[in-house]
C-alpha cells in the first residue's frame, strides 16, 4: 500500500473526489512529481495541489511477465505517462482496462481509480 | 570547461587484484570469501597486510539476499591493519565508484596502498527458489503501488524507449547476451558457458518486455579485491596497471522511477567527465567493460561514450562482429554479468586488469593498451579507462 505522508496525502485521496492532485508551484505554477516542500524548478517553498484533467499520453511502458509484488499478477502493463497539462510532468502507473499487449508508446489514456481501503490508486486506461 | 591533462587519478595504480570462488551457491560465509581475495590481492601485488594502510567497500552496511559482505569495520579489526585511511562507502560509491574513491585516496596522499573488496553471496542467499529483488525490500510505494518491485521493469522502460524512438530491435539487442556467452565459453570460472543462438535469446522466457531472462544478470557468489597504490610504487610492481582517468555524475534525479528523460541515463554524464580528463578518445580504446546488469545498459553506454552515434548502438553491436574478441571493439571479453555473473562491476574490473597484465590465457586479446571500465545503469555510472603504457 503507498505510505500516505503529508507530501503524497492529496495524490492517494484525491480520488476519493474523482480528482487527481499534483503539486503545484505557488509561485511560478509548474507542476511537478513526485510531491516535495520545495518547487523543483524555482525552489519556492510555496507549493500546493491541484487537479489536472487525468487525460496522458503512453511515454513508454513494459508487459511484465513475472510476479514482484503480492497482489500483482502477471501480465501487467507497468508505464510511464506523461500528463496533458505539462510535457515534463510523468507518472509511474499501471494501464488497465485493455489487452496488455495492445498498450504502446503514444496511446491516449485517462486516469481511473482503483480504492484500496482508505486510498485511491491513480491507474490509467485508454481513453474510449 | 577546462580540460584537466593530468587528472590526479593519474597518480594511482592496480597494483595487486584478487579473485576468491567464484559461482553459484558456494555455500561459503561472505567473510570466508572477502579473505580469499584480499589475501589473494595483497600478496599479487607484493605486499604482506603490514603494508596495507588504506581500506575501502560499498555497500558498507547490512543488505538483504547476500548483498553485502563484511563492513570495512569488521575486516580492519581481523586484519588488524595500521591504516591511516578508511571509508564505509554509501550512495556515490555504488557499483564501482569506489575504484576511483580508492585512487584519489592515495594520488592525495592519505594512503599508500588501499585495499578495495566487493563481496556477494546473492546465489547462497537465493537459495533453490525465486527471492525478491533487493529493490522490492525498501520502501517505495510509488513503485511497489504499481507492482514495480524489480529494477528489470525499469530498465526495461529505457529499452522500450530505445526501440520505440530507434527503431531497435530485440534481435541487435541480443548481441550483447550472445556475445557475453560467446566469451564466457573461454572463461573457466563463468557460470553460464554453454553456447547460445539467435533463436534461443528469441525463445526464452520474457521477463519484462522486451526484456526476456536472458537480458538479465546472473545472481552470483564470490569476492574480489584489488590493491590500489600510488603511483611511484609502480617499479616494485611486477604488473602495474595505471589509472588514466575517471567520471561520474548524477544529472536530474536519484529515482530510478521518476528519471525525466528515458533518451539519457546517468551514463551520458559520466562519460563527458571521464573524457573531459584524458587526451585519449574512443578510437583509443583496446577493450571495453561496459556494465550489463541488463543487457538495455550497454547500449546507453555504447551511446554515452561516443563509440557510436546516438541511436545507433543496435545496428552497432548487430552481428557481434565489431564486438568481438578480435573485432574492432572487444566488449565484455570474461562474459560479463550475464554469463560470468553478477559481481556488480568487479567481474569486469578483474577481467580489464588481467588483460591489461597480458594473464588472460585463452581468452587474452593481443596489444591491448587501453582499457575502458563502467559500472551502473540508469541514475548511476561510473566510468574509468586503465592503461598498461606509460
Amino acid at each position: 500500500m503507498p505510505l500516505v505522508d503529508d507530501g503524497s496525502r492529496d495524490f492517494w485521496r484525491g480520488g476519493a473526489d474523482g480528482r487527481l492532485l499534483i503539486r503545484a508551484c505557488a509561485a511560478c505554477h509548474r507542476l511537478f512529481h513526485p510531491p516535495g516542500p520545495v518547487c523543483p524548478h524555482c525552489y519556492s517553498r510555496s507549493v500546493t495541489s491541484r487537479a489536472v484533467s487525468g487525460r496522458a499520453t503512453v511515454a513508454s511502458y513494459t508487459v511484465t511477465h513475472r510476479g514482484w509484488v503480492p497482489g500483482y499478477e502477471p501480465p501487467y502493463v507497468v508505464a510511464r505517462v506523461v500528463l496533458a497539462e505539462q510535457p515534463d510532468l510523468h507518472l509511474l502507473t499501471n494501464v488497465v482496462g485493455c489487452d496488455p499487449e495492445a498498450v504502446h508508446t503514444g496511446m491516449e489514456v485517462e486516469v481511473i481509480f482503483e480504492q484500496r481501503t482508505d486510498v485511491f490508486v491513480p491507474l490509467f486506461q485508454p481513453v474510449a | 570547461m577546462t580540460i584537466d591533462r593530468q587528472a590526479v587519478e593519474r597518480q594511482a595504480i592496480v597494483s595487486g587484484i584478487g579473485r576468491s570462488a567464484t559461482g553459484r551457491r558456494l555455500n561459503r560465509p561472505a567473510l570466508d570469501l572477502t579473505l580469499d581475495a584480499c589475501l589473494a590481492a595483497i600478496a599479487d601485488a607484493g605486499l604482506t597486510p603490514r603494508d596495507i594502510d588504506g581500506l575501502t567497500s560499498w555497500p558498507d552496511q547490512a543488505v538483504p539476499f547476500g548483498f553485502s559482505g563484511p563492513r570495512v569495520s569488521d575486516l580492519h579489526s581481523l586484519l588488524r591493519l595500521d591504516l591511516s585511511w578508511i571509508l564505509g562507502c554509501g550512495d556515490g560509491a555504488n557499483v564501482t565508484g569506489i575504484l576511483g574513491i580508492a585512487a584519489h585516496a592515495v594520488a592525495t596522499g592519505l594512503a599508500r596502498h588501499v585495499l578495495v573488496y566487493r563481496t556477494v553471496t546473492e546465489s547462497t542467499a537465493q537459495g533453490t527458489g525465486r527471492r525478491p529483488a533487493v529493490m522490492s525490500q525498501m520502501p517505495a510505494p510509488w513503485r511497489t503501488t504499481y507492482g514495480v518491485g524489480s529494477p528489470a521493469q525499469l530498465a526495461a522502460l529505457w529499452a522500450r524507449h530505445h526501440f520505440d524512438r530507434y527503431g531497435t530491435t530485440r534481435e541487435q539487442l541480443a548481441w550483447v547476451a550472445l556475445n557475453d556467452r560467446r566469451n564466457a565459453a573461454d572463461n573457466p570460472d563463468a557460470i553460464f558457458r554453454d553456447p547460445m543462438t539467435l533463436d534461443d535469446y528469441l525463445t526464452t522466457r520474457m521477463i519484462s518486455n522486451p526484456l526476456c531472462l536472458l537480458d538479465c544478470d546472473v545472481p552470483a557468489d564470490g569476492a574480489f579485491a584489488f590493491v590500489i597504490s600510488h603511483a611511484d610504487h609502480r617499479h616494485d610492481t611486477e604488473r602495474p596497471v595505471f589509472f588514466e582517468a575517471v567520471g561520474g555524475g548524477r544529472p536530474m534525479t536519484s529515482s530510478w522511477e521518476f528519471w525525466p528523460d528515458l533518451d539519457v541515463m546517468a551514463a551520458m554524464k559520466a562519460a563527458d567527465q571521464l573524457w573531459s580528463r584524458t587526451t585519449l578518445r574512443p578510437t583509443d580504446v583496446d577493450l571495453a567493460y561496459l556494465y550489463d546488469g541488463f543487457s538495455i545498459f550497454v547500449l546507453y553506454w555504447l551511446e554515452a561514450l561516443g563509440f557510436c552515434a546516438r541511436g545507433e548502438s543496435g545496428p552497432f553491436i548487430e552481428g557481434g562482429t565489431r564486438i568481438a574478441r578480435d573485432g574492432d571493439l572487444p566488449l565484455n571479453t570474461s562474459g560479463g554479468q550475464l554469463s560470468e555473473g553478477r559481481y556488480l562491476g568487479f567481474g569486469h574490473a578483474y577481467e580489464a586488469f588481467l588483460q591489461l597484465r597480458n594473464q588472460a590465457g585463452p581468452r587474452q586479446v593481443t596489444d591491448t593498451q587501453i582499457a575502458l571500465v563502467t559500472g551502473g545503469g540508469g541514475p548511476l555510472a561510473q566510468a574509468f579507462l586503465f592503461t598498461n603504457d606509460r
